[in-house]
């Protein structure tokens, strides 16, 4: 791209990536600093918030499993509400992470290289917060590998293939597992030199075992990044499968807002859109607290910014397109669900879906709004909360009116489906934090490479 | 392991061009084996090295196809064989509702295989190298660019001068530590 932009317009020249001084010593020890340097403050301060609220997760799921999931909001007509709502929403969450990480990698996307690392620890947080709660929804997560994985037993029972909810457990377990696998990968070589640069002799050990005692060989690099390189494919049709097969639990019902072919793109572009969001939430605090400015610059939030913007109009699509078809239809049931979500009792929340995910967005064609940190903060929050709202109101404004009138009820959550969600925040942020504390958030080979690259060909 | 401690001499080059010179040249007049430690990878060094192309892809291509067999015929039993169940009227075999886990099957396979398959075959975990005994061998993975030549009948000291006069920045001649 870069190149194409300067063969057009030679005045073009792109902000550098990495800014101020780029030697590989330098680059290394700015991206290390936040592992060395000692406990903040404030890193306690919020790490005993997230503490205190995982606490309160796992009195939820504890409660939950001791009552039954009847402590929950959800009943007969809306089966399903905040497990699902959340589940989708922090699978969404994850797969910008790894549309940053191997889509921007297979394009050979410069950009990526620095914002990478960061977002796949999101991926990977994101996935652990989404598969508790089909677990706990189960009601007894210690008999939720038998119903849901193939595994043989003196029963002989084997699970029901012809259901999406079945795929769903191999597309989620699978999605998981290759995130994993790649960021580790990933971590390989900079494990590697976090035990050549520490002093520490526990350090040293925990870095060198955890390195696996990479040491950097150029037979090892050429295996490496083709395995890399290949995960990275793979990665790449298994999000855009993930998603899809999350928008089949509902495609496939035939409830009026559920029953639509439009689901699986509108479901993928709304993964990345709130993904790069949450990604914009993260990234802003931390690189100001980490001091990772000069790696992660203005260019780096712009571009997620754009991406915000053109998936927010993928989004925008998906809407109309349900829309037209409650409409086109003809079907009194599709169009008593259009009149629902628009004036019935929980319209303001479709009000405001629309305002965050179609109007907030908008914002992001203005050069000085893109670039405003505390802008795009705001504005990624509000798409956040849009996001949920989204699964939200397919959910709940769905399920609480369906055929019958007779069947129709209005839902409420309690305060344990507030406490399970309040709560898998929480654990995120934790993780999260554990994660920016003890590894490098940026990849410093990465880094480096990219930074000899535009050395010799001033990328 | 070998009962005899191999014997490694070992330079460092600031820059990676230098050694990438170095390991060709090496390469082409020393007996011994020739490796290059980059902290990434490092265009050229597969050239100077003259590394045959990786067998990664293969063996993932290979994964992924047991994944996609394995994925199929475990549907296939548990739907058809093990457990028929009949479902609103649906085939038993209902094929286009086997795909999703199919594929995911052909995913998982490709991944495990590309992450266990790269690390065994690089010989990971490893974590003693006689590499590792050189002091200055701890900036490979910072902003030094190694090679090493096992002694394979060479003179070391011979070897080191010709290393400085290529460009190295430190050389050393290191011993492996039997245990």
């Amino acid at each position: 791209m870069a190149d194409l932009a300067r063969t057009i317009s030679p005045s073009i020249t792109p902000e550098p990536l990495i800014e101020g001084p780029d030697d590989d010593l330098t680059l290394t020890d700015s991206v290390f600093a936040p592992v060395w340097k000692p406990t903040a403050k404030g890193w306690w301060f919020l790490f005993m918030i997230c503490l205190g609220g995982t606490g309160m997760l796992f009195s939820a799921i504890g409660w939950t499993v001791y009552k039954g999931i009847g402590v929950w909001g959800n009943n007969i007509p809306v089966a399903w509400a905040f497990g699902i709502i959340n589940f989708v929403w922090w699978i969404g969450i994850g797969h910008a992470g790894t549309l940053i990480s191997a889509i921007l990698l297979l394009f050979q996307q410069k950009w990526r290289t620095s914002i990478n690392r960061f977002s796949e620890a999101m991926t990977l947080f994101a996935v652990i917060c989404a598969a508790l709660y089909p677990v706990v929804h189960t009601g007894r997560p210690w008999f939720a590998a038998y119903w849901l994985f193939p595994y043989p037993s003196t029963l002989g029972i084997w699970p029901q293939f012809r259901s999406p909810l079945t795929w769903d457990v191999f597309a989620v377990s699978t999605y998981f597992t290759t995130s994993l696998l790649f960021w580790y990968l990933g971590l390989l070589p900079d494990l590697a030199a976090l035990r050549d640069r520490s002093t520490g002799k526990w350090s040293q050990r925990l870095y060198g075992i955890f390195s696996l005692g990479w040491r950097g060989a150029g037979r090892h690099w050429r295996d490496y990044m083709s395995a890399y390189t290949l995960l990275a494919g793979v990665a790449t049709p298994l999000v855009v499968s993930v998603h899809t097969i999350v928008s089949f639990d509902f495609a496939t019902a035939q409830l009026p807002g559920w029953h639509t072919t439009i689901f699986p793109p509108y479901f993928v572009a709304g993964a990345v859109f709130s993904g790069f969001a949450m990604v914009v939430t993260l990234i802003v605090p931390a690189r100001e607290f980490l001091g990772l400015k000069n790696v992660i610059t203005l260019r780096h939030l712009e571009a997620m910014n754009k991406v915000i913007l053109a998936t927010g109009w993928i989004v925008a699509y998906g809407y109309a397109v349900e829309i037209f078809n409650d409409w086109y239809s003809g079907s009194r049931y599709e169009l008593g669900h259009l009149h629902e979500k628009m004036l019935g009792p929980f319209a303001p929340f479709f009000w405001m879906q629309m305002f965050c995910n179609v109007v907030v967005p908008q914002i992001f064609w203005k050069r000085s709004l893109r670039r405003s940190l505390l802008v795009m903060w705001i504005a990624s929050i509000f798409v956040n909360i849009g996001m949920w709202l989204e699964r939200f109101n397919i959910i709940v404004i769905s399920l609480h009116r369906d055929f019958i009138p007779g069947s129709w009820a209005a839902y409420a959550p309690t305060i344990i489906d507030v406490s399970l969600f309040v709560g898998t925040i929480c654990f995120f942020g934790m993780n999260f934090l554990l994660f920016l504390r003890f590894v490098p958030s940026v990849a410093a080979n990465e880094v480096k490479e990219l930074a000899h690259e535009m050395r010799h060909t001033h990328v | 392991m070998s009962e005899v401690a191999r014997q490694f001499v070992m330079a460092g080059f600031k820059e990676p061009e230098l050694m990438l010179v170095a390991a060709k040249r090496m390469r082409e007049t020393v007996k011994g084996e020739v490796e290059a430690y980059t902290p990434y990878p490092v265009h050229g060094v597969d050239e100077a090295l003259a590394l045959p192309k990786s067998i990664i892809p293969k063996m993932v291509g290979t994964g992924a196809l047991f994944g996609v067999c394995g994925g199929y015929t475990l549907l296939y039993w548990c739907s058809v064989i093990a457990y028929p169940i009949n479902v609103g009227g649906r085939p038993l075999h209902s094929a286009p509702a086997f795909i999703p886990i199919t594929f995911e099957c052909g995913i998982l396979l490709s991944a495990l295989t590309a992450f266990f398959g790269v690390l065994a075959w690089m010989g990971y975990p490893r974590l003693y190298h006689p590499v590792f005994e050189s002091p200055g061998f701890r900036r490979a993975s910072i902003d030094r660019f190694w090679i090493s030549i096992e002694l394979a009948g060479d003179d070391p000291n011979k070897l080191q001068a010709e290393l400085k006069e290529l460009g190295a920045e430190e050389t050393d001649f290191v011993t492996e530590q039997l245990q």
